[in-house]
């Protein structure tokens, strides 16, 4: 066997690239085909149902639950204020009757004559989603969103922390292969996506919190610290609803580990560029990996050609590079030499499919297949 | 939902069938043979499972893995259009394609009862059964307000939610207030964009159309039978098959490329726990002996058991050796995983390597460090799924269970779990960690640690984790399955034979007689010992065990038992290490004790290094 298949993550210097931009329920799009966005343009809206407040009203007017819709004041449908009177028992002979009013308002959405309870519904919540990418409106899809096209420099990280930000590219660390310590952020990386060069550290995320910093990229970080500022262990890697106050990216993994020198020198050459970030990670069916986009601006569209935008068709083969991701070379980057076809036994004792790595040292090391990706882009 | 169901196929012109499993991680794929009139696994290969970019298409691994098989059988299995070569015709393509899946992920469900330790208790059951995980049970006395109930349902955007409550002519109100919490909540599916929430209501028959009144057409209803009918009795097969059925429809749909993988198979495409489930069974059921068998994947642990007859099946979703791995560290904690590992590591740079593990899942242990490292983490795997299953596995008849009103507010105490550690007859191991540990002697190990068997027990693995694939080949052409499975899928590793009894350091805690063809040995075994004698596959050793008082080898404390021990590639082993199974906790004596368990079971010999380019 050759060929062998193992994917790898995107670092592209100009790509034609897309984001689907998705309502979660449907409502309306804002712009149309053709229209040039920016990336927090609001580009579609919609309203989501408001939160229910359940009431009991066969409880608190002491009523049974099939006399409940006889004692409403009002019907399904109609709003209803702080204060209103809800409902209204009809008493012992026109006497001793008991009432109940609304703690909140909203719309009455259902009276149950089985349970005597009544749904009360709050105002609609607004919900808007942006641009992301600033580019041209590539699809309109009615009623749930857009497509936007541009194109962009494209990094994917292997794991992040936080949703989607926006910012100036600024760098804190001068070599990939420098840790991002506390010392290195100051005030001025307000707002800005702060490149760090190997292992980000506790403190210095600390301090990125409390600079306001959009988000923060480096090479690695460690178990320890991002425990710390979850406040839990992380399970599986499924992120991005996390609130810690700014969004992370860890281009490499956990540990000290340098930045890919392609990926440094990519970020360093669009410094001082408008990004958007995503720290948002699914690594499980539906694979989703954080990513930094950076739209060309016209002195780059200008001055480079655009890098063939079909993705890799992940085959590993003799000359391509790549990296290994699994001790003990881990972090280690080269490509590939030797693909021997038969199996060989590896220091664990286990039999695997292996390939040899010339590193960039030039130091040649035998791998298993399953311990090396692709560097794509 | 699967057209290659109407496929029809004559058993007598199947002569090479091509098989694979879709795990979240890996596909793996075998190839079956007609060889001499009988059917053969020749040839095995695997690829990494391809459900993300850039191929984003279950197919693609599966082009992989049968390519592999086919370069290694001399054999063409893929045409130029990347698609099965059918049928065979020299050394040219294959009769039939099968396939297991596994690949969308979990079920992720949600489920509501009206008394948490009634109907949602059941409800719970039928779920996990159903191979579900769990998100958040939702019931009328779970100490949650209304509003912050509803919240739960929005935020969690579960696959499918089971709704039951109220017996069958009992009282209505309660089950339609729930329904009244969920219906509101709008819930979103987590799959998809078009389909609708499924909803199962599984509650008061009588409450039906009331139920249905409430939800409107956002959600897909389902009514099946009332998984509690009567206070005293659960009937869960209704409101499982109904979760099987969804969740083939909906959530194994949802991976990428899965209906291409459906157009392609001869037969219908089988969740691969449903598999596995049905050759333990096949086994069981055939020697007339209770069995455990256990799938450790990379996303779940699947545990599998039949005693006195009776089927259980538990899906440990959070549970397993790559996307979840870091989810065992955080369960089981690292000084539980370190008690297992003899080689002095660095607890931080462990820390980091889980979670690059998690990160990278396709990823194997290069160095015998990491590898140490892995199996101590397998133990943990294994050991809390087998607690999951232990709690599951209540007593159960079938699929309906008996019991007084008086159990029924204590669940938790009344139902005793059937599965005993002492009536288990053969423990069966399945999945990558076991499968393809390097040595056999690790496997043994693994199973002994985590599952804690006592009295005597047959261990055995499944020789290149084919178990799946032969769980649906039984379905199309059952003659081939068995014949496959007899002769090249279980591998018998030995005996293990271990007393029920608390550890008391510097006690002796059992004496013992072998007797057998090529075994003739006696002795005494102080707590903490384990002892392996050599004793061959097809080989049987009479082995007569003596017990201090305190240690129990299932027919009393004290009481002498005489057991015929099985040998296998491992051999027997006794173990006086206690049950519960408790290391020392002082440091230098635990790591004096587990070296010398290493030493005795030969669980790490030097390896000869190839890697030198």
């Amino acid at each position: 066997m050759t060929q062998a298949y193992s994917p790898g993550l995107q670092v592209r210097r100009r790509t034609l690239h897309s984001s689907r931009r998705i309502l979660p329920i449907p409502g309306d799009v804002l712009v149309q085909v053709g229209e040039q966005v920016t990336a927090q343009q609001i580009v579609a809206q919609t309203f989501m149902p408001g939160d229910v407040t359940p009431i009991n009203i066969a409880n608190q007017i002491s009523v049974a639950p099939s006399e409940v819709p006889a004692c409403m004041l009002f019907k399904e449908g109609d709003e209803v204020q702080v204060g209103d009177l809800l409902a209204r028992s009809k008493g012992i002979f026109g006497f001793f009757k008991s009432e109940t009013k609304a703690k909140t308002a909203g719309t009455i959405e259902s009276i149950s004559h089985v349970t005597g309870q009544v749904i009360l519904r709050g105002a609609p919540l607004p919900i808007q989603v942006q641009a992301y990418q600033a580019g041209t409106v590539k699809e309109v899809i009615p009623e749930q969103g857009v497509v936007i096209e541009s194109e962009v420099t494209f990094l994917q990280g292997i794991l992040g922390i936080g949703g989607e930000t926006y910012g100036t590219i600024q760098f804190a660390c001068q070599s990939k292969d420098q840790p991002l310590t506390e010392e290195l952020l100051d005030e001025s990386m307000q707002g800005k996506i702060v490149i760090g060069g190997a292992r980000m550290t506790g403190p210095a995320v600390k301090r990125g919190i409390e600079l306001g910093v959009a988000a923060i990229v480096s090479g690695g970080m460690d178990d320890e610290d991002l425990k710390e500022i979850l406040g839990y262990d992380l399970g599986v890697a499924v992120t991005g609803s996390e609130h810690i106050g700014t969004t992370l990216i860890i281009t490499e993994g956990f540990g000290d580990i340098a930045m890919a020198e392609r990926t440094f020198n990519l970020l360093k050459e669009r410094e001082g560029a408008e990004a958007a970030v995503n720290g948002t990670t699914q690594i499980r069916a539906g694979v989703l990996r954080p990513e930094i986009v950076i739209p060309l601006d016209e002195t780059m569209t200008a001055a480079t050609s655009p890098e063939e935008t079909e993705v890799t068709s992940g085959l590993l083969e003799t000359g391509v590079p790549v990296r290994i991701i699994r001790d003990p070379y881990f972090g280690l980057l080269g490509e590939v030499g030797e693909m021997p076809t038969e199996l060989r036994t590896l220091e664990s004792g286990s039999q695997s499919r292996v390939l040899e790595v010339i590193l960039h040292s030039g130091e040649k090391v035998i791998v298993p297949r399953a311990n090396v990706e692709l560097i794509e882009g | 939902m699967n057209s290659a169901a109407e496929k029809k196929l004559d058993p007598d012109q199947i002569n090479v069938i091509l098989a694979t499993d879709c795990g979240s991680t890996t596909t793996k794929a075998i190839l079956i043979e007609k060889v001499n009139g009988e059917y053969r696994q020749t040839y095995r290969g695997e690829a990494p499972t391809t459900v993300e970019e850039p191929a984003a298409d279950v197919t693609v691994g599966v082009v992989n893995a049968v390519t592999e098989v086919g370069e290694l059988a001399g054999r063409k299995l893929i045409d130029e259009n990347d698609e099965i070569i059918r049928p065979a015709q020299g050394d040219t393509g294959c009769d039939i394609y099968i396939s297991t899946s596994s690949a969308g992920g979990g079920l992720q469900m949600m489920v509501a009862g009206v008394v948490r330790e009634m109907s949602a208790a059941s409800a719970k059951r039928a779920a996990l059964g159903a191979g579900a995980i769990v998100m958040d049970t939702i019931c009328s006395n779970d100490k949650r307000l209304p509003h912050e109930q509803i919240q739960r349902i929005r935020e969690l955007r579960p696959d499918m939610i089971l709704l039951a409550g109220g017996t069958d002519g009992g009282t209505q109100k309660h089950v339609v207030q729930l329904a009244e919490l969920i219906a509101p909540a709008k819930p979103q599916p987590r799959f998809g964009g078009t389909y609708k929430m499924p909803i199962i209501y599984a509650g008061n028959q009588e409450a039906i159309e009331l139920v249905e009144d409430v939800f409107d057409e956002d959600v897909k209803l389902t009514s099946v039978a009332n998984v509690r009918p009567v206070l005293e009795r659960e009937n869960l097969a209704p409101a499982r098959d109904a979760i099987h059925d969804l969740f083939l429809e909906h959530v194994m749909a949802h991976a990428p490329g899965y209906n291409k993988l459906i157009s392609w198979a001869d037969a219908p495409i089988m969740p691969t726990p449903g598999a596995v489930g049905n050759i333990l069974q096949t086994i069981a059921e055939r020697q007339g002996i209770n069995a455990l068998g256990v799938d450790i994947g990379g996303a779940t642990t699947d545990v599998f058991s039949v005693f006195d007859g009776t089927f259980n099946r538990t899906v440990s979703a959070n549970l397993g050796m790559s996307y979840s791995i870091s989810n065992v560290c955080a369960s089981a904690t690292l000084p539980m995983i370190l008690r297992w590992v003899h080689l002095d590591m660095d607890p931080r740079e462990l820390q980091n390597h889980i979670k690059n593990k998690m990160i990278r899942p396709t990823t194997i242990p290069q160095t015998r460090e990491a590898l140490v490292f892995e199996q101590a983490v397998a133990r943990e795997a294994l050991r809390l799924a087998y607690v999951q299953h232990k709690e599951f596995a209540t007593t159960l008849k079938g699929v309906q269970q008996q019991r007084t009103v008086g159990d029924t507010f204590s669940q938790a105490t009344s139902g005793q779990s059937i599965v005993d550690n002492m009536k288990l007859n053969l423990l069966v191991g399945s999945g990558g960690v076991l499968s393809h540990a390097p040595n056999m002697h690790q496997t043994a190990a693994m199973m002994i640690d985590a599952f804690e068997p006592e009295g005597m027990t047959v261990l055995a693995k499944d020789s290149i984790f084919m178990m799946p694939h032969l769980g649906v080949l039984a379905q199309v052409h059952p003659a081939a399955a068995l014949q496959v499975f007899e002769r090249d899928c279980l591998i018998y590793l030995g005996s293990c034979i271990a007393p029920r009894g608390f550890y008391r350091a510097g006690k002796t805690c059992f004496s013992y007689q072998i007797t057998g063809e090529t075994l003739n040995e006696s002795g005494e075994m102080l707590c903490g010992d384990m002892l392996l004698f050599p004793l061959a596959e097809d080989e049987w050793a009479t082995v007569t065990v003596e017990p201090r008082r305190g240690y129990d080898f299932g027919e009393g404390s004290g009481k002498r038992v005489e057991f015929k021990a099985r040998g296998g590639t491992v051999g027997l082993v006794l173990d006086a290490r206690g049950r519960p199974l408790m290391v020392p906790t002082d440091e230098s004596r635990h790591l004096a004790e587990l070296n010398s368990w290493v030493e005795e079971l030969k669980l790490y010999p030097e390896v000869i290094r190839e890697l030198t380019p």
